[in-house]
């Protein structure tokens, strides 16, 4: 069995307090808080493993990332990735969901045949929760999101999908795609015991000529979406300490609401 | 120059934090109200390779170096220095055995250590100090086939939860008349004393060693008889110093953070007191320590993975880093003013934590002396 996980770079959440966005190019200056693989991706990461202990094979990683990368990628392999491939080219910048999808694909196609591609639900920075469908839409096999569950029997993928309010059964052929959910499992912290022999595995980097996909399909050049504009909503609210007893502040507290017509 | 961490000793540090803040920070509660260690915690530190840090692959352990061990250290000892020195001194009985022991004590202790079978120590304190080697009283009298122990060792971190610690004792005089053992507890004679009850550092094991007539084989000597001076000055200087630079630098980073958190949350005159200039300089000479101790302790860990002459450093690391957490956490202590000596407040546990630092593993006054040496000679 070979399973492919797809692992992002994204800034380290319990930082995020400390992200800014460049004005000019409306971009994250990601230099300023340390990268981490995106929390979701790692329950990718451990679904893996826990199926590759199951079923045998091998797990592949791919990120399409700065060459910063790198480490995100020793620490997939770090966690059981066999083989990593950083896809990396100054021509995928600004590339939105389906420019990034267009790259993983043809990465996928590059590394040969596979079984089953895992992917967080969705990035931490981004939040789209799209990448995972459009690769699978671009690969023509199925596809299941935000399963927090999964298993093979008898060659078929078995996964319960998170659906709004209600759990969905599903069952597909394989090779397919499943996007995990963060209840789909308890992920490891990094086993330093293997951290020295994955930093010694070679990670491949391949560009869009290594891909063989044309400038204009990638990157900003190859993204349908642009984005115009990014701001922090200013904020008019306005604190206002009720006085009284914790009787007279409730009586002051309906009346406002009534008077702000929303209680009736 | 390149200040940033290699990527394997990135991904040490952030695993080391996230450790510390799933695994570790719950238990502080209980450690700081029992004082006990909780012995379910030496799997876990094991099972997350934090004890095999600095042990060779071949043995069980990682082999991440010393600047990976040095941030890993810190970011355990944020949450609790106490966990930090039990880990650091554990450090301290790998690398001696690794340095100094036989082929058989290497492939008997070092395995078992990373696994977390125990935590390690090395003995050298006694009840008259630790800082005059040559003085020590405890003795190993050479004995038909072995050697035979008197005498006691006090204030040893991980006593009860060693199961073979390194212990130095007399088998000559002068320099060349100190010498190392290993005894596996259960020996004949090998007695533990109390559990100490310190004033910081809860949670961190600290005990005596009891040795009378206590009989142990030949093969329980590390090193040379005569060298265990060698065995204890490398392992404190290049081992437990910069383990407790990197223990009192976690405690600085969490004092900054407390310092920073009140500042900006209590208010008074109607506004937060970090807009107060009192408060603003206080908060930037912890900034500042903070800086400066890691740049200290970072550069002489990275001379040791290099393999340079580092003794200096070390010590110049524990010196600096435990002195400037001590002035920081007091710092830190006062912006919170009176909330600071509420048992609420974690900032106290700062300043009793870096207390206990200043003489562990050589005083402010034992550092001066072996930095001046080197400046001078």
């Amino acid at each position: 069995m070979h399973i492919i996980v797809c692992v992002k770079p994204v800034p380290d959440p319990s930082r995020f307090d400390k992200l800014r966005l460049d004005p000019d190019t409306m971009l994250l200056r990601r230099d300023e808080v340390p990268s981490v693989i995106n929390p979701l991706d790692r329950n990718a990461l451990e679904a893996a493993a826990a199926l590759k202990a199951r079923h045998k094979g091998r797990v592949s990683a791919l990120a399409m990332a700065a060459p910063g990368a790198l480490e995100q990628l020793q620490e997939a392999l770090a966690l059981g990735c066999d083989r990593a491939c950083l896809l990396t080219d100054p021509a995928f910048a600004g590339a939105d969901t389906l420019a990034t999808a267009r790259v993983l694909a043809a990465a996928v196609r590059k590394l040969g045949r596979f079984d089953l591609i895992l992917c967080g639900g969705y990035s931490a920075d981004g939040s789209t929760g799209q990448v995972g469908p459009q690769l699978a839409e671009l690969l023509g096999i199925p596809d299941l999101t935000f399963a927090r569950s999964l298993e093979i029997k008898r060659k078929k993928l078995h996964a319960h999908c998170l659906r709004e309010e209600r759990q969905a059964v599903c069952e597909t052929e394989l090779p397919a795609l499943v996007t995990l959910d963060q209840s789909a499992n308890a992920p490891r912290l990094t086993p330093l015991a293997s951290l020295r022999a994955a930093a010694s595995k070679k990670i491949s980097a391949w560009s869009a000529r290594d891909l063989k996909l044309a400038p204009s399909g990638v990157g900003l050049a190859g993204s349908p979406t642009r984005m115009l504009n990014i701001f922090t909503p200013p904020v008019k609210r306005r604190g206002e300490m009720l006085q009284g007893s914790p009787d007279e502040a409730a009586a002051q507290l309906l009346e406002r609401l009534r008077k702000d017509k929303v209680l009736s | 120059m390149d200040f940033d961490f290699p990527n394997p000793v990135k991904i040490v540090q952030r695993t080391a934090r996230d450790f510390a803040r799933q695994v570790v920070a719950p238990l502080v509660p209980e450690m700081e109200r029992s004082g006990k260690f909780p012995k379910p915690l030496i799997k876990q530190l094991a099972e997350v390779g934090l004890l095999g840090l600095v042990t060779p692959r071949r043995y069980g352990g990682s082999e991440l170096g010393w600047l990976a061990r040095t941030a890993a250290v810190a970011e355990v000892s944020k949450v609790s220095a106490a966990v930090g020195i039990s880990l650091q001194v554990h450090h301290m009985q790998s690398a001696a055995v690794n340095d100094w022991g036989s082929k058989a004590q290497k492939e008997r202790l070092l395995p078992r250590m990373c696994r977390g079978e125990f935590l390690g120590t090395c003995a050298v304190t006694e009840p008259t100090g630790g800082s005059d080697l040559v003085g020590m009283a405890s003795t190993a009298a050479r004995a038909r086939g072995g050697y035979v122990l008197n005498g006691s060792k006090c204030y040893i971190t991980n006593a009860h939860l060693c199961a073979a610690p390194l212990i130095i004792a007399k088998t000559g005089e002068g320099s060349r008349g100190l010498s190392a053992f290993i005894i596996e507890k259960g020996a004949q004679g090998f007695s533990l004393g109390r559990e100490e009850h310190k004033m910081g550092l809860l949670g961190a094991d600290t005990g005596e060693f009891f040795f009378k007539n206590c009989r142990v084989p030949e093969s329980a000597l590390v090193a040379d008889e005569g060298e265990g001076m060698k065995v204890a000055l490398k392992t404190i200087g290049e081992v437990g110093r910069p383990g407790m630079a990197a223990v009192s630098l976690g405690i600085l980073e969490a004092a900054f953070d407390e310092a920073v958190k009140f500042s900006k949350s209590r208010t008074l005159y109607g506004k937060p007191i970090a807009a107060l200039q009192a408060i603003q300089w206080n908060v930037a000479d912890i900034l500042t320590d903070l800086e400066t101790a890691r740049l200290v302790c970072y550069r002489a860990s990275w001379l040791k993975d290099r393999g340079r002459d580092c003794a200096t450093h070390m010590t110049m690391a524990k010196l600096y880093t435990t002195e400037a957490a001590l002035r920081a956490s007091r710092k830190a202590l006062e912006i919170h003013g009176g909330c600071g000596t509420m048992l609420d407040y974690p900032v106290q546990r700062c300043f009793r934590d870096a207390m206990v630092c200043i003489s562990a593993g050589g005083t402010t006054e034992v550092g001066k002396i072996v930095v001046s040496r080197a400046a001078l000679n």
